[in-house]
């Protein structure tokens, strides 16, 4: 096809002359050059009718859809308080994360399913939520995932384009103790149920925001929430921040200041830990309390086994969930608190101040132990087979013999052991500051009548008597029991917030100062005269204290039952020091441990951490004075004293 | 130079309207770019533009008859560049169309294939020396005009493509092709259309445009045209004000300073400076056309018609694109868009238009 080019420099007549010639080329297809105009005309008059439809026709509709593009309101989310111990060291702190959340304005409900495989969320979960929040006003957010990973946000931050609902926050999420420290007393955090919503605890409380679940998170979670504030900000179509419109700051959640005492607390979790490694015991089911008698405050809590808070930050996942949830041991039980279990012999003290105190027996009183007795027609066995012979109340606390106290109890009858057990406070809450305490039982004449609807079977009063048959009592329970006595009759709330009991009336009794002296000798006795407890005793400190081995089924149950279950007897010991003018109770529960004396080891090494760390702190401050007295004998001498010829001028 | 030409000749009202339309782009492109990593894009289009004036001044000098002279060569390279293109050009989202030079420019290869198009349908057009147009040439002329378009396409490219193709159809047109050919070929375009309207689906159109153009939107949703058609609606009457759009300077706009500089025109200055705008393309076209009325031979008006066309064309595409009343194809907008391969080629046109007018009396 190639044809010779049009060379101009050669004359035109030179040029393809065997062609016609044409005609005269200034007309040539103007018809055709004014149609074209036409159709340009018309290509003009098309766009700028489809820009009059966009910009004149209706301009509002665009400019809201403008608007919503790049003015956004994000929450500013406000940081929770704190959690401090008692010496202002933290506990619970917050750590800066980033929070997903789904502006509902432009949601595109064909987005989620995309959104959920991408954020790997459930699908289902998802849609739920969304159809939960269908009623709520649609500026406001839904929360998608409280804190992301580093993929969530990438994944984020590349689909902007097609996921503009899609919100990134920053937020502060909770930084909890790891290995599961203190778990049960903290508690977690996490989005409010659709049940706790309905709770009037949490009636000011919207879906989608985070409250503390259990713990003192859930009990001070008022103290603890801050007020989010709102930002009304242009965004870019990264979401990057370009101006801020309006703000309504956010008022931070207030610190609060724990009683728990961090030192002691890890030595109780790591005795706690070490003493079930130590026996051997599968199943590491415990608690251990420690309280200020003077005070009621709880220096330290431990339940085992534990859990891991921070898998609850946020949102947990249904997998963990699942597992936490279905674990036989119960991880998320506060064993301290929530775990109402038979005292055993730890009730024995309480018998016998209630024996002295109603009268029924005086420190003369004795009985002969054989290794049992016949009351009601029905051998009742002494833990000692061969028997402790001739008891005083002194010996029978020490050597923890069962017969002296079978004897007081039915001398005493169970209305009189009843009215004592409700004033140390057993078979009801101690009013502690975390939520759903147990409160046990005291059964009495009323309570049988009322529950069972038969008479006392007087036999019973024989097993209660030494903390057996329906008597159950929670670690803490037994603790502010204990606590109580030892101090000479003022029960106080055990808390766990500083300043938490300031306007607390504490419960007094005038117990006669002799009965409890007698008491607290016998329970001296248990831990430093070769008594039940010698491995609670700490040399050079009066340690008194008292062990209880508790059955946690009847001898005939376990014989019907052989070995299906683990009826191994549950393992107490409270003790507390000094015996004359005492500072702390500590008490630990050890599920099946067999016998008590595993559980007075914990007890011991978590009294000696209070002991030392006090003589520790003495010894600095002592440093101080002399320090601080020194520098003030440097100063009386004057300047001039310390400069060689100074004076010699 | 010619004795015969003078400056005086040049069609000045032309040159005055581009640069107008220039300085609008080179105002766009700052709003556009300001704060962004390329905030410079304004200076470096101010540069692109001088550039283009110099080669417009190169492209008025040689005649453009040696010019079709050399098509054949011109057309062989054109084709030998496009296919090292495809090998060693540079992919951006996807498609190949860059050439890397030194000196971190990128060549878009396609931008100046568009001219050797105008001036191969000039020359064929004028050397079949009839009144009429065979529909055997008409066949022969798509064919090689289809080979550049096919690589184009395979970029893919399909808005650069389409221009080749309207160069053609308008070289056609005034060649004499037969109504009834013309016809069918405005049947066929139509049918097609009315086809992909009515069994597909809005976003299934799009899926089959954004297939030829993965770079404009990759996901086919339509997200690009959506947000271009709220820029330009929420600009209003009278728009938001310069460096006042939120929908491009919080770049809610994809490209803002290129391929939908347009939207981020009408967002900032409204359905006036629309209007404005539009009026000042048309004026300049028709000029292009009035140019090619007077020219004084066929291959003058077929030159001329073929620029008037591809201006056309990509007003059109780009245009309607950003209204939302044609797919994303991604074209730029010419003498507007930032882009040295397009401002640069632009002016060539510009100044194959002002060579063909120079020469109108040397016949």
């Amino acid at each position: 096809m190639i044809v010779p080019p049009s060379d101009p420099t050669l004359e035109p007549q030179q040029q393809n002359t065997e062609q016609p010639v044409l005609r005269d080329d200034s007309n040539f297809a103007s018809g055709k050059i004014a149609l074209f105009q036409y159709c340009s005309v018309a290509v003009f008059l098309i766009l700028i009718a489809g820009f009059w439809r966009l910009q004149v026709q209706n301009p509002q509709l665009y400019d809201e859809r403008a608007q919503a593009n790049s003015v956004k309101s994000a929450p500013l989310i406000a940081p929770r308080g704190r959690l401090l111990d008692r010496d202002g060291r933290v506990i619970v702190d917050n750590k800066a994360s980033f929070k997903l959340m789904l502006a509902r304005e432009s949601f595109k409900e064909e987005h989620l399913r995309d959104i959920a495989s991408g954020l790997d969320l459930d699908y289902d979960d998802l849609m739920a939520k969304v159809f939960r929040f269908r009623t709520r006003p649609k500026y406001e957010p839904m929360v998608l995932k409280e804190e992301m990973s580093p993929a969530d946000l990438a994944f984020v931050d590349s689909h902007r384009d097609f996921f503009p609902e899609l919100l990134v926050v920053q937020a502060e999420s909770r930084l909890y103790p790891q290995n599961g420290m203190l778990a049960h007393v903290i508690g977690y955090t996490g989005e409010i149920s659709q049940d706790e919503l309905d709770d009037p605890q949490f009636a000011k409380y919207e879906p989608g925001q985070v409250i503390g679940k259990f713990g003192i998170e859930r009990q001070y979670n008022d103290w603890l929430t801050g007020v989010d504030g709102q930002r009304q900000v242009v965004v870019d179509n990264r979401g990057t921040v370009r101006q801020v419109l309006a703000t309504k700051p956010a008022t931070p959640g207030k610190d609060l200041q724990l009683t728990i005492d961090l030192d002691l607390q890890a030595v109780a979790e790591l005795a706690m830990d070490t003493g079930l490694k130590d026996v051997g015991v599968e199943h590491k089911n415990g608690a251990v309390v420690a309280l200020d008698p003077n005070t009621g405050e709880v220096l330290a809590m431990v339940s085992r086994p534990t859990f891991d808070p921070n898998r609850f930050a946020g949102h947990i996942r249904a997998k963990d969930w699942k597992e936490i949830n279905s674990n036989p041991d119960h991880p998320l039980l506060n064993r301290a608190i929530q775990d109402a279990q038979a005292p055993g012999s730890t009730f024995k003290p309480i018998m016998a101040i209630a024996g002295l105190e109603t009268g029924t027996i005086d420190d003369t009183f004795t009985v002969h132990c054989a290794g049992g007795a016949v009351f009601y027609g029905r051998y009742y066995k002494c833990h000692l087979k061969g028997g402790h012979g001739t008891v005083s109340l002194h010996n029978g606390i020490k050597e923890s013999c069962d017969v002296y106290f079978y004897t007081v109890g039915n001398k005493m009858g169970i209305d009189n052991i009843a009215y004592y057990a409700d004033l140390m406070g057993y078979g009801k809450p101690t009013g502690i500051d975390l939520p759903h305490e147990l409160t046990g039982l005291v059964p009495s004449q009323a309570w049988v009548m009322r529950t069972q609807h038969h008479k006392w079977y007087a036999g019973d009063t024989i097993s209660v008597s030494i903390g057996q048959g329906e008597l159950t009592v929670t670690p803490l329970q037994l603790t502010r029991a204990i606590a109580g006595l030892s101090v000479g009759g003022t029960w106080r709330r055990p808390h766990l917030t500083k300043d938490g009991a300031a306007n607390d009336k504490p419960v007094t009794w005038p117990l006669d100062p002799k009965n409890v002296h007698d008491v607290i000798s016998g329970m001296y006795g248990v831990v430093n005269e070769g008594g039940t407890g010698v491995r609670g005793a700490i040399p050079g400190l009066a340690v008194c204290g008292k062990t209880g081995t508790a059955q946690v089924a009847s001898n005939d149950f376990v014989k019907a039952h052989g070995h299906e279950g683990n009826f191994k007897d549950n393992a107490w010991f409270v003790a507390f020091a000094p015996c004359d003018k005492p500072e702390i109770v500590v008490s630990a529960l050890f599920e099946h441990g067999a016998e008590s004396k595993y559980a007075a080891p914990i007890v011991r090494d978590v009294m000696k951490a209070y002991f030392d760390k006090k003589a520790r702190n003495a010894a600095v401050q002592q440093q101080k004075n002399t320090l601080a007295s020194n520098l003030r004998t440097v100063a009386s001498l004057g300047l001039d004293g310390l400069i060689p010829g100074g004076k010699s001028n | 130079m010619s004795r015969y030409l003078s400056v005086r000749d040049l069609d000045w009202t032309m040159i005055l309207i581009v640069f107008v339309i220039c300085v609008v782009g080179v105002i766009q492109i700052f709003s556009a770019t300001l704060d962004t990593a390329s905030q410079g894009a304004w200076w470096k289009q101010v540069v692109y533009i001088v550039g283009g004036v110099a080669l417009m001044w190169l492209a008025l000098n040689v005649d453009y008859h040696s010019m079709l002279h050399y098509v054949p060569m011109l057309y062989l390279g054109s084709v030998a560049v496009l296919l090292l293109t495809s090998v060693v050009g540079e992919a951006t989202f996807g498609s190949r169309r860059w050439i890397p030079l030194p000196g971190g420019f990128h060549f878009q290869v396609s931008e100046f294939v568009k001219l050797v198009i105008i001036l191969l349908v000039a020359r064929f057009l004028t050397d079949l020396h009839r009144d009429d147009l065979e529909i055997v040439e008409a066949l022969k002329l798509t064919g090689l005009v289809s080979i550049p378009a096919v690589l184009v396409l395979r970029q893919p490219d399909l808005g650069t493509a389409l221009t080749y193709f309207a160069v053609l159809f308008v070289g056609a047109l005034l060649a004499g092709l037969h109504w009834k050919y013309i016809a069918a070929v405005v049947v066929i375009l139509g049918l097609g259309l009315s086809v992909s309207s009515v069994f597909l689906k809005d976003y299934q159109r799009q899926r089959l445009v954004s297939f030829m153009n993965p770079d404009e939107d990759p996901q086919g949703t339509g997200y690009h045209t959506l947000q271009s058609k709220i820029a330009i609606g929420s600009g209003g009457m009278t728009g938001k004000g310069f460096l006042k759009g939120t929908q491009s300077r919080l770049r809610f706009l994809p490209v803002p300073s290129k391929d939908f500089i347009f939207s981020a025109f009408a967002e900032e200055q409204g359905f006036v400076g629309v209007v404005v705008l539009l009026s000042l393309y048309f004026v300049l076209l028709m000029r292009i056309v009035q140019n090619a009325q007077m020219a004084p031979d066929r291959a003058g008006k077929y030159i001329c018609m073929g620029i008037a066309a591809l201006l056309l064309c990509h007003i059109l595409v780009n245009v309607g694109m950003v209204a939302g009343m044609m797919p994303v194809t991604g074209i730029p907008l010419l003498f507007m868009s930032f882009g040295g391969s397009s401002i640069w080629s632009s002016f060539i046109a510009l100044g194959l238009v002002n060579n063909v007018r120079l020469r109108r009396f040397v016949n």
